[in-house]
């Protein structure tokens, strides 16, 4: 693997070590490591550092819908420009171009069921472009992003020695 | 008649292990992590704990073949060939076993006479002593150290045979030193086996965690060492299958058909659904290993660098999970080190004389944990010496 890719998997999966611990890690020069960060967080490689939390283990009241939207096509303009109009709501957590019966797969994040619905019924269900939405709510989540929310935290089975 | 006078004084005699007794102190404990944990933290990769479960799906639940499944036999080979260069036939020269544990039992109950002597090169892992003393053999423990990497010297060997001695056990990559034989260091050795004429158990186990360099070299496939040779592998460490106890011997025909007779009327046969686990194991594994490995490297380099910029000398690790800083700078022995270090900051690790007395002075670490874990026991281990600086 190159020197680059093992540092970025490394980081991805350990954000609170150091860049000396990584570099080590990475078997790479602690300056080439701090060069390659900082080059990939200037050119958007690196997005950002974000936290995986289980707010169904805290009081914070959230839920999340899956939508399937089908659009009209805009000339000269594919999907991209209404794609663009959905996900600048804050509301939209993603939005990905999909292949099959719908064209659109959008998450919604929102406090209650109300305010999701609600957001669909005014915003996004009337944009002009937008033919169809059929919304899913989240029941429960097992697993988001490699990260798996049900065991988590139980999984060490193992005798503490042996 | 006293109860304890019922039991076989060999029983009673056997040391319990070191790692069993520190056990019990961490176990009462809470919040502490323990580096002590001699086995893999990934699960079984679900492929092949699928495998194992449609095993059941389909009912096959009865005993298979005192071998093994010839099946597996065959995947085993296959792996041996493709990994390690090493050639067995399937029909004679395998046995499936319940871990390399018992494999370990077997070779050693088929191949030691009461009152013959077995050279164990010191620290290693706790069953040789135990295991040979059973069969009524002789353990005659060799000490390897830091200054030589831990690697059996053909020096140590030859001042250790005597007419009575039968056999070497190896275990390289070695558990707890991290220690590791190439090709040239086997051969040294292997010099003098030959001349004394001398059988050889190598438990290769760890033979798949191995970092940098060559690789792992079976001794097996030296000049003239393929036949003295009884090679045990196993499951537990390459696919973190510890729990379902699958473990193999390959060798000589007449000494498979051996320990196979003694498999055959002591457990009959190795647990089925993990042998159809197994089977999966050996046929899309590869990328398993490759993933675990580099993970273990790249946390090998972690926990060492932070050792030594801890200021404890400690031996560079090659192979298997573990690592060994000598702890002698903080005046302690290595019990106290182990215990002051669970009491005073909650990390567990296990003393080094657990593995054999020219492991005292040493304590080993496994880094099958978590990075978090790692490098908070690394930033309390470093206050810990700093506090107990001579
Ligand atoms: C060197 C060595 N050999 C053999 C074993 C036994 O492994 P298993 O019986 O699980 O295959 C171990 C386990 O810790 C080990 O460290």
């Amino acid at each position: 693997m190159d020197n680059k890719i093992a540092l970025l998997k490394l980081l991805e999966e350990n954000p609170r070590l150091t860049v000396a611990q990584l570099a080590q890690m990475a078997d790479i020069p602690l300056t080439e490591a701090e060069a390659t960060i900082h080059e990939c967080e200037q050119n958007h490689t690196i997005l950002g550092y974000r936290t995986m939390i289980d707010w169904d283990k805290t009081d914070l009241e959230a839920v999340t819908a899956f939508i399937e939207v089908k659009l009209q096509p805009q000339r000269g303009e594919g999907f991209d420009r209404i794609a663009s109009h959905i996900y600048r709501w804050p509301e939209v957590t993603s939005v990905y171009l999909m292949s099959g019966g719908f064209d659109l797969a959008v998450t919604i994040q929102g406090k209650s069921l109300k305010e999701v619905a609600m957001f669909v019924a005014t915003k996004l269900a009337p944009m002009e472009g937008v033919t169809a939405t059929a919304t899913h709510f989240v029941l429960k989540k097992y697993k988001d992003q490699g990260v798996e929310f049900v065991s988590a935290g139980e999984t060490d089975h193992r005798n503490v020695i042996v | 008649m006293e109860m304890r006078e019922r039991i076989n004084p060999t029983v009673l005699d056997i040391r319990p292990s070191g790692i069993r007794r520190f056990f019990n102190i961490v176990s009462e404990m809470k919040d502490v992590i323990s580096l002590g944990i001699g086995e893999p933290d990934f699960v079984t990769p679900w492929h092949i704990c699928d495998a194992g479960i449609y095993s059941l799906e389909k009912g096959i639940t009865c005993y298979t073949a005192n071998a093994g499944l010839l099946e597996l036999r065959r995947e085993i080979c296959k792996y041996l060939e493709r990994r390690f260069g090493l050639g067995y036939d399937p029909a004679t020269q395998v046995v499936v076993t319940v871990g390399g544990s018992e494999a370990i039992d077997l070779a050693v109950r088929s191949l030691v006479r009461p009152g013959d002597e077995v050279i164990i090169p010191e620290p290693c892992f706790v069953c040789y002593d135990a295991i040979v003393r059973l069969a009524g053999g002789v353990p005659v423990p060799v000490s390897t150290d830091m200054e030589h990497d831990f690697a059996l010297t053909p020096e140590a060997l030859e001042a250790a045979v005597t007419d009575k001695t039968r056999l070497v056990i190896l275990s390289y990559p070695n558990n707890p030193t991290g220690a590791i034989m190439g090709r040239a260091e086997l051969e040294a050795v292997a010099e003098v086996i030959r001349r004394h004429d001398l059988m050889v158990i190598s438990d290769e186990i760890y033979g798949e965690l191995t970092y940098g360099g060559e690789g792992h070299v079976s001794v097996a496939s030296l000049p003239d060492m393929y036949d003295r040779t009884v090679v045990v592998n196993g499951f537990s460490k390459t696919y973190a299958m510890t729990g379902w106890r699958m473990g193999y011997a390959t060798g000589h025909p007449e000494i498979i058909a051996a320990m196979t007779k003694i498999h055959q009327f002591a457990i009959m046969s190795a647990p089925t659904q993990s042998q159809y686990a197994a089977i999966e194991a050996l046929r899309n594994g590869d990328g398993d290993i490759d993933r675990m490995r580099d993970e273990y490297d790249a946390r090998r380099r972690l926990i060492t660098e932070g050792l030594i910029a801890a200021g404890l000398s400690c031996y560079v690790p090659r192979g298997a999970f573990y690592v060994f800083p000598c702890i002698r700078s903080t005046g302690m022995t290595s019990e106290e080190f182990a215990e002051k270090l669970l009491h005073e900051k909650r990390v567990a690790v296990v003393p080094g004389d657990a593995f054999g007395a020219c492991g005292e002075g040493y304590v080993r670490l496994s880094y099958a944990a978590s990075v978090e874990n790692i490098t908070e026991a690394l930033r309390r281990i470093t206050e810990f010496v700093a506090e107990h600086k001579k």
